[in-house]
């Protein structure tokens, strides 16, 4: 177990590396990188104080070290925008994270409750009614589901406020009414998905030899339920789930905080992106895949443990 | 030891008879052909199926409607669309004018749905494309020759998977549709819909490739590879007559779930600015544009954004049924 | 002595969405104690579906059973699910086929031991369980117990694994064993060593064995008694000298007939019965032997009765029309017991 988690470590290290190799790779296609650096309002003193600091002057390997300097210690600026990037982000990060924990914690929760209800009722009325439910959600896109929640519970009836964010640090009644509908539009995709695949893993895990095994052994069938089906069909799940929420937290939550106007990192990326403001795009990017990576990397670890198969 | 007969499975309790009761099935029925016949029992599979298909013919018969409709996908008729209170008109009903209403600056959202749905659609299935194509080639290289092969294109997925989707195509969007792509030989424009294909095409590559990998690798494992080679097979020949043959299935499998997601994907970037460029429209920026417009004129959002599903629920249910009729499952099986 | 298990007339059908089928039609047979009892037959006979109706592991809403199972007492196969539990793991323990996808693949090995000891004796502690467990392992030829108790089933190979769930099928001492393919799965030198593991135990105890089987070889190196299944009828039964030197039934000629032997003459093709099982949505009618008994005749339309046409066996039963004095005739194809076919020996 211990070999298996430094040889992630050193993986994901070397992942990381070629993240940030890669954003800046990418970003050397651009016409002109430093004038887009500068913004829209870049001034002659502006433009060489750009070169300087991120290395345009020099050959492009310490530019790439200078670039990572900037990055890394919090030093970059969006002139567009007015704003130190790092902590613009920093600012942002909490609705980012209420989102993603708040949806991540729904769907895990209700997925896993579907996924256990279909497969008990397999074949009957109500297993087909939340395959229906859930073909539906995953086939409806989040923002234009966002979006129809919105306008109709927010702006129609208003039950609940449309948009925008209160942190819960000053009102946490008035942050809780404002997540409910963004948490409800980032969840339908995944209890849609979450529900299908417990209940095809444990549709399969129960016609599995080892499950006959227990039963030979003298167990109840809730005692082979709990301890071989359930236990074995939730591995995939955890795996599932880890690399779900990464992905919300690394970017996924963009269109969700987009529609809702909740200022949170993702609608950082996008407005900028929109005003093609490259310096937040940039950072943005580059945290959020090292976000991603870092946590794939823990539900790997967590994955082996339960699974020890697979620490090979 | 044995003698030659080859066994029968009696499966209990409910189960998908391959054919009606009483019919024979004929000797040498391959899987494919197998898989074909359950689907065609599977009414609610093809239902939907079916709804996919309408969907795309409309949209294919985009210049007809705009034709009826007499109005093409950028035109602007201000003064016809807005109603007394300057906000653009709701549904008409009426086939010839304005049948699904208009959008802000005047435009028939009806053609624009059609022709968005072209955009929305071919992205979609280069894509997808795109994705099969470089996933299975990756795949079955990876899986096969294993060793330094096998480890640069499996760092090179999981460098790519690691990317959220929607981080790198913004970034990617941004940055392919300012300059477009000009790799020598050939010239993209930052206009052109390959450009979102291409991103997410290679994007998705990974979902699919490394479950192809994972298969490959497993097959490299058993006799029959050893055997072909023994013949005298080349690689190519091998990856080609033994090996591509096992993962055709999987592949199929995973056509319907790449094309939705591309079709999703498309939507969110276009929403986002990043995938169809204004003013070619697609189901996405449509969507946007309907959102800015809120609390006004819901049907431009609604309008773009039901299409969107029903041809997204259509092949996730005719998806479906294929994984079903591919691989069924009994509910219980007892073996003699 | 009076008999661990006496079957008698068990018959299972299943409904199934393209009708019922019977996949056990009139078995009876006993075992005592210190007996093998080997059940053969291809693939569809009704074999294992009658090794696991013994343990209850067939029932469901579309499993319908008659006939009774007497263990201990107790008819197995009317005895409630709550005291059939009590029976399983304990009383009557089994070994399945393919023991890599008979384990749980995520738990260690001793766990899954233990699990069956506390299981059915709750009061007795982990640690007790475990030393129970690991002194089982000792007995199945498992070195370094305590050590490999910690190991995880794909760390085992294909022998190891097979004794392991040997060793947890005699956890709580069964009085009676079924076996269900044990060697199947595995290579012919590891299929040696398993079979002296069940040999052994059925010297040192009083235990029986059940083993289920297709493979001729392993019945004639173990079996005391022998019970042939055709379609879900049985079509002979016997002491294994009865049914190896003196066989009753074309179907038993045809098995015995195919075994391949070392002094044969390498240019006889492999001879093999010709045909297929019948569905047994459909049996044909009368014996269901017939479409594929080149002996058959017009009383072959008949079901036939199982029953001992011999006077000098009355233990000896099977179910063919044929008279006895035929019968030695239409066995001998060459110099060896087989069941004559079209084809011609080629010399």
């Amino acid at each position: 177990m211990g070999r298996f988690i430094v040889r992630r470590v050193i993986s994901l290290i070397g992942v990381l590396i070629a993240i940030t190799i890669l954003v800046f790779a990418l970003f050397q296609f651009l016409p002109h990188p430093e004038l887009q650096l500068a913004g829209r309002f870049a001034s002659p003193a502006t433009l060489a104080h750009i070169r300087h600091q991120w290395g345009f002057d020099r050959p492009i390997y310490i530019r790439y070290v200078d670039t990572m300097k900037l990055i890394f210690t919090g030093k970059v600026i969006s002139y567009d925008q007015q704003l130190n990037v790092d902590h613009e982000l920093v600012q942002r990060l909490p609705a980012t994270i209420s989102l993603a924990v708040g949806a991540g914690i729904i769907w895990l929760s209700t997925g896993i409750l579907f996924g256990l209800i279909s497969a008990w009722r397999a074949g009957r009325w109500s297993d087909r009614a939340l395959t229906v439910l859930s073909m539906i959600g995953v086939s409806m896109p989040v923002f234009f589901l966002g979006a129809s929640l919105s306008y109709y519970i927010g702006d129609k009836l208003q039950f609940l406020p449309a948009s925008d964010y209160v942190s819960i640090g000053s009102n946490p009644w008035e942050w809780l009414k404002h997540m409910i509908m963004p948490w409800f539009a980032l969840s339908v995709l995944f209890i849609g998905v979450y529900s299908r695949v417990l209940r095809s893993t444990i549709l399969d895990t129960i016609n599995d030899d080892y499950v006959r095994t227990a039963r030979a052994k003298g167990l109840s069938e809730r005692q082979v339920m709990i301890r071989h089906v359930l236990r074995n069909s939730m591995i995939p799940i955890v795996s599932l789930f880890g690399l779900d929420f990464a992905s919300v937290i690394g970017g996924g939550a963009i269109l969700t905080e987009s529609v809702f106007n909740l200022q949170g990192a993702g609608q950082f990326a996008a407005t900028s992106v929109q005003q093609l403001d490259i310096p937040p795009v940039m950072v943005i990017t580059i945290f959020g895949a090292s976000a991603v990576v870092i946590i794939g990397a823990l539900v790997d670890v967590v994955y082996a443990m339960l699974d020890p198969r697979i620490r090979l | 030891m044995t003698t030659s007969a080859t066994g029968t499975e009696l499966e209990a309790g409910a189960w998908t008879p391959d054919h009606a009761p009483g019919e024979e099935l004929p000797p040498g029925i391959g899987p494919y052909r197998l898989a074909l016949r359950r689907l065609r029992r599977n009414y609610v599979a093809l239902a939907f199926g079916a709804l996919f298909l309408v969907i795309v013919i409309l949209c294919i018969l985009a210049p007809v409607y705009s034709h009826i409709a007499h109005m093409g996908p950028n035109d602007e008729n201000v003064d016809q669309a807005t109603n007394a209170v300057g906000l653009p008109i709701g549904p008409t009903w009426k086939l010839s004018h304005f049948f699904l209403g208009a959008d802000s600056v005047g435009r028939d959202v009806a053609v624009r749905l059609l022709y968005g749905g072209r955009n929305s659609l071919i992205v979609g299935a280069l894509a997808t494309l795109i994705t099969i194509v470089l996933a299975t080639v990756l795949g079955i290289l990876a899986g096969y020759f294993r060793g330094p092969i096998d480890g640069l294109i499996s760092r090179a997925f999981e460098l790519i998977w690691a990317f959220p989707i929607y981080l790198l195509g913004i970034v990617l969007g941004l940055v392919l549709g300012l300059s477009g792509l000009d790799l020598g030989i050939v010239k993209i424009g930052g206009n052109s819909l390959l450009i979102p294909a291409l991103i997410i095409g290679v994007i998705t590559t990974p979902y699919v490739g490394k479950p192809i990998r994972g298969q490959v690798l497993g097959l490299r494992e058993r006799e029959f590879i050893d055997a072909a080679r023994q013949q005298g097979l080349s690689h190519v020949q091998i990856m080609f007559s033994e090996i591509l043959p096992n993962v055709t299935s999987t592949i199929i499998v995973f056509i319907p779930l790449v094309l939705a997601n591309a079709i999703l994907t498309e939507a969110g970037l276009s929403y986002l600015g990043a995938g169809v460029r204004p003013p070619n429209p697609s189901w996405g920026n449509m969507i946007g544009d309907g959102i800015h417009l809120l609390p006004a004129a819901v049907h431009t959002m609604l309008v773009p954004g039901i299409m969107l599903t029903l041809c997204v629920l259509g092949i996730n249910v005719f998806g479906d049924g294929v994984r079903d009729a591919l691989d069924p499952r009994a509910k219980i099986r007892i073996e003699h | 002595m009076s008999p661990l298990l006496e079957v008698d007339n068990l018959r299972v059908s299943f409904r199934t969405d393209e009708g019922v089928v019977q996949a056990v039609d009139g078995v009876s047979f006993t075992v005592e104690p210190g007996e093998v009892v080997a059940i053969v037959g291809e693939s569809g006979s009704g074999k294992s579906v009658t090794a696991m109706t013994l343990m209850g592991l067939t029932r469901g809403v579309n499993a319908k059973f008659e006939g009774r199972a007497m263990f201990e007492g107790y008819d197995l196969v009317t005895l409630p699910d709550v005291d059939m539990r009590k029976v399983r793991g304990a009383g009557i323990a089994m070994v399945f086929q393919d023991p890599m996808s008979s384990l749980n693949p995520v738990q260690r090995i001793g766990k899954q031991i233990v699990e069956q000891i506390r299981t059915h004796d709750p009061e007795m502690s982990k640690a007790q369980a475990l030393d129970r467990a690991i002194e089982m392992m000792e007995r199945v030829g498992i070195p370094r117990p305590r050590d490999r108790a910690r190991s995880f089933p794909h760390e085992f190979s294909g022998g190891m694994r097979q004794r392991v769930m040997i060793a947890m099928a005699l956890s709580n001492s069964p009085k009676l064993l079924i076996a269900d393919e044990p060697t199947t799965a595995l290579d012919v030198t590891i299929q040696a060593q398993i079979l002296d593991e069940l040999r052994r135990l059925r010297e040192t105890t009083d235990s029986g064995i059940i083993l289920v089987t297709h493979d001729l070889g392993v019945v004639a190196d173990i079996a005391d008694r022998v019970v042939v299944m055709y379609a879900g009828r049985v079509v002979e039964q016997g002491t294994l000298d009865e049914i190896f030197y003196d066989p009753q039934h074309p179907y038993t000629w045809g098995l015995l007939g195919s075994i391949t032997r070392v002094d044969s003459d390498r240019s006889e093709r492999l001879p093999a019965i010709a045909g297929l099982p019948p569905s047994l949505l459909a049996p044909p009618e009368g014996c269901h032997f017939r479409p594929r008994c080149p002996h058959a005749f017009e009383r072959c339309t008949e079901v036939p009765e199982l029953t001992s046409r011999l006077s000098d066996a009355p233990q000896h039963l099977d179910r063919c029309w044929l008279e006895p004095e035929r019968k030695r005739k239409l066995r001998q194809v060459g110099d060896r017991i087989g069941l004559a076919s079209e084809e011609a020996e080629i010399s």
